[in-house]
């Protein structure tokens, strides 16, 4: 059953008047009017331009925006095209913009589309971010051709990245996942992915609902893992924004790190098993890192986790075990010259932080703030051991991280099965 | 005359005999209400410290705080503590109910009065068990908020939200209690307004130095800092 309830009146009147549709494109916005135009001409472009002869939909799900978003998005949709001039159009490309109910959270505007694709029976839909600046009408047809020429069930994203961007998803959430779920998906928590109306169906469906105010790209993606469903990666390029991502870790952490520990109690019967890694096909050329040098305030990183490891005394000797927690004083009383966080020690407070997750301690979010300053002090060292690795190196010291995460594992199960 | 005598000894012996044999049955009751009170008593203390194992209050007061209070002053855990409270208040009130049936004169108003602080004296309780818990909450979310947000002397921040919680809710404790409610309040009034005085003057003066380095870093270096912190964690 689809999830009309959540849909208004009057965005259930417009999905009504579009009838059934092939392919659905999701813009979730709030405050984008800066680059909304621009992302919604680029979806335009790659539907008529791949798609013509597809019955297709752009639903764009608004968080209540104060800078004519809305408007900018129905301005888009019929002004004419910048990525190409004769593009036929061979059947009418909807585009809707509606005002979600409920606070301006990604996890509801994600919510919204899946259910207008549901209810749309959308054999094939796709998500683009409204800040996606350096979006092609290309990332239209990598996304989506996967899941309607060749059956796939759900496409992440593979972007060329700075060897420094996404130091959370390198240190924690990739290698994390990937250990837990046996699947080696580059991009967890992506902007831009796609998926068939098989596996949204799936997802709306199931008895214990997935979705929340945040992470339901990262719960889709755990829906279509456990489901059995196709899963590749598409290259799509360059990821850029227009302003500076946002520098709010602990904010970060509540959207990545939270679906992510909150996922191990829900999928526990499937992860608790033993799975080997299995890696996921990838379509396009394997993205290589960008290597240009960066000005990054280290020290700062360093004295905040010195600090941190101090000052959180008595939050960290609820949540780590007495060994852990002695080997971060430890590390932490070094100077920052001889400072390293490695691998194995990482791993072992991250399960032991997910287990106390898990067995709530403390108050959930109030665990997931603690991690913060910790990560800080493994983003020092992986900055440091990395600042003249080339790209490979890069690339060898994630794997040896992801195979730490690997091995540990049981360290995982026991602490969850721990009393 | 040695005959009066006789006789109103004799009768005042009659009279005891009369009073003792009125009192025994009473007593006898008493002592069975005592007895059966204690059983039941007994049985909600048993029944108490299950169902508060069961529900893991004493994870819920060492979230609370309230375990470390317990720990410094060598008391037993919170839920034994509670069944134990719980036994002595049922086999007290069953002990007073019995001694109201002795018939003793005066002592019916008290029993009565006793009855009657029993709801306050729980809701002082809960009001105080919970008035711990958010102290604890809050405390701790504060000191993350400010390790995360590299304020300083978070530990001090965090201490300082615990105490203040702690005196309101002993004030209010206190006033639900009836006991020195005019102290209270005024020992409160001192107490706090000693604290923020304290600390306006401590930040103000004493932390002169402290204050402006801090100022300066949030507004003057700030944007500095975030020029140079150009990392993604996402």
């Amino acid at each position: 059953m689809a999830e009309e309830s959540i849909l208004t009146d009057d965005f259930l009147r417009e999905l009504m008047n579009v009838g059934e549709v092939d392919i659905l494109v999701g813009v979730p916005t709030f405050n984008d009017a800066r680059t909304v135009g621009q992302v919604v001409q680029a979806i335009r472009a790659g539907l008529l331009k791949y798609f013509p002869r597809q019955r297709a939909v752009i639903i764009n799900a608004d968080g209540g925006s104060k800078d004519e978003t809305q408007e900018l998005v129905r301005a888009a949709s019929i002004s004419d095209l910048q990525h190409g001039s004769n593009l036929p159009a061979l059947r009418t490309l909807h585009c809707i913009s509606t005002r979600y109910s409920g606070p301006p959270q990604g996890g509801n505007a994600l919510h919204t589309i899946f259910a207008a694709g549901d209810l749309l029976r959308a054999s094939a839909c796709a998500v683009v971010a409204a800040d996606s600046t350096s979006i092609e009408p290309e990332w239209l047809d990598r996304l989506l051709r996967p899941v309607t020429r060749d059956n796939f069930d759900l496409i992440t994203p593979l972007y060329r990245r700075h060897k420094f961007d996404g130091l959370l998803v390198r240190n924690l959430v990739y290698p994390m996942s990937r250990a837990i779920y046996a699947r080696q998906i580059r991009e967890p928590y992506a902007s831009e992915f796609a998926f068939s109306g098989r596996l949204n169906t799936h997802f709306l469906s199931a008895e214990s609902p997935q979705y929340g105010e945040s992470g339901n790209e990262f719960n889709l993606l755990v829906a279509a893992i456990s489901g059995g469903f196709r899963i590749a990666q598409a290259f799509l390029g360059d990821k850029t924004r227009l302003d500076q991502p946002p520098s709010d870790l602990v904010q970060a952490m509540r959207q990545t790190v939270a679906p992510l520990f909150g996922s191990l109690e829900r999928n526990f019967p499937y992860w608790s098993n033993d799975g080997q890694p299995q890696p996921i096909p990838a379509i396009g050329p394997v993205p290589e890192l960008n290597l240009e040098p960066l000005r990054i305030n280290r020290k700062r990183l360093f004295q905040m986790f010195t600090h941190g490891v101090s000052e959180l005394r008595p939050v960290f000797e609820v949540i780590l075990s007495p060994t852990t927690y002695a080997e971060l004083q430890r590390a932490a009383a070094k100077s920052e010259d001889q400072f390293s966080f490695k691998d194995e020690l990482w791993v072992r407070t991250v399960y032991e932080f997910a287990a106390s997750h898990h067995k709530e301690v403390i108050n959930r979010d109030h665990i997931i703030q603690a991690l913060a300053p910790l990560y800080r002090g493994r983003a020092y060292t992986f900055l440091v051991e990395n600042r003249d690795a080339s790209s490979e190196q890069v690339e060898e010291n994630v794997e040896g991280l992801c195979r730490t995460f690997e091995r540990l594992k049981p360290y995982l199960l026991d602490m969850w099965e721990r009393k | 005359m040695r005959e009066i005598i006789i006789s109103e000894l004799t009768q005042a012996m009659h009279e005891i005999a009369r009073s003792f044999a009125r009192f025994l049955p009473r007593l006898a009751v008493m002592l069975v209400i005592v007895i059966v009170g204690w059983v039941i008593a007994y049985s909600l203390r048993a029944a108490l410290r299950s169902i508060l194992r069961l529900l893991r209050f004493d994870r819920l007061s060492e979230h609370a705080g309230a375990t470390e209070l317990l720990q410094k002053a060598a008391l037993p855990s919170s839920s034994e503590l509670l069944s134990r409270f719980v036994f002595w208040v049922a086999w007290l009130g069953f002990i007073l109910v019995g001694i109201s049936f002795l018939g003793i004169v005066g002592v019916q108003e008290h029993i009565s009065g006793f009855f009657g602080f029993l709801p306050r004296l729980f809701a002082a309780m809960f009001l105080f068990f919970f008035g711990l818990m958010a102290s604890s909450f809050f405390s701790r979310a504060a000191l993350l908020a400010a390790v995360n947000a590299d304020l300083p002397s978070p530990r001090l921040i965090s201490s300082t939200i615990r105490v203040l919680i702690v005196i309101l809710v002993a004030s209010m404790t206190f006033e639900e209690l009836g006991l020195a409610e005019h102290t209270v309040l005024v020992a409160f009034a001192i107490v706090f307004g000693a604290l923020m005085l304290g600390l306006a003057l401590a930040f103000g003066l004493g932390g002169r130095d402290l204050a402006r380095r801090f100022l300066e870093r949030r507004f003057v270096h700030a944007e500095k800092d975030e020029r140079e912190d150009e990392l993604s964690p996402l």
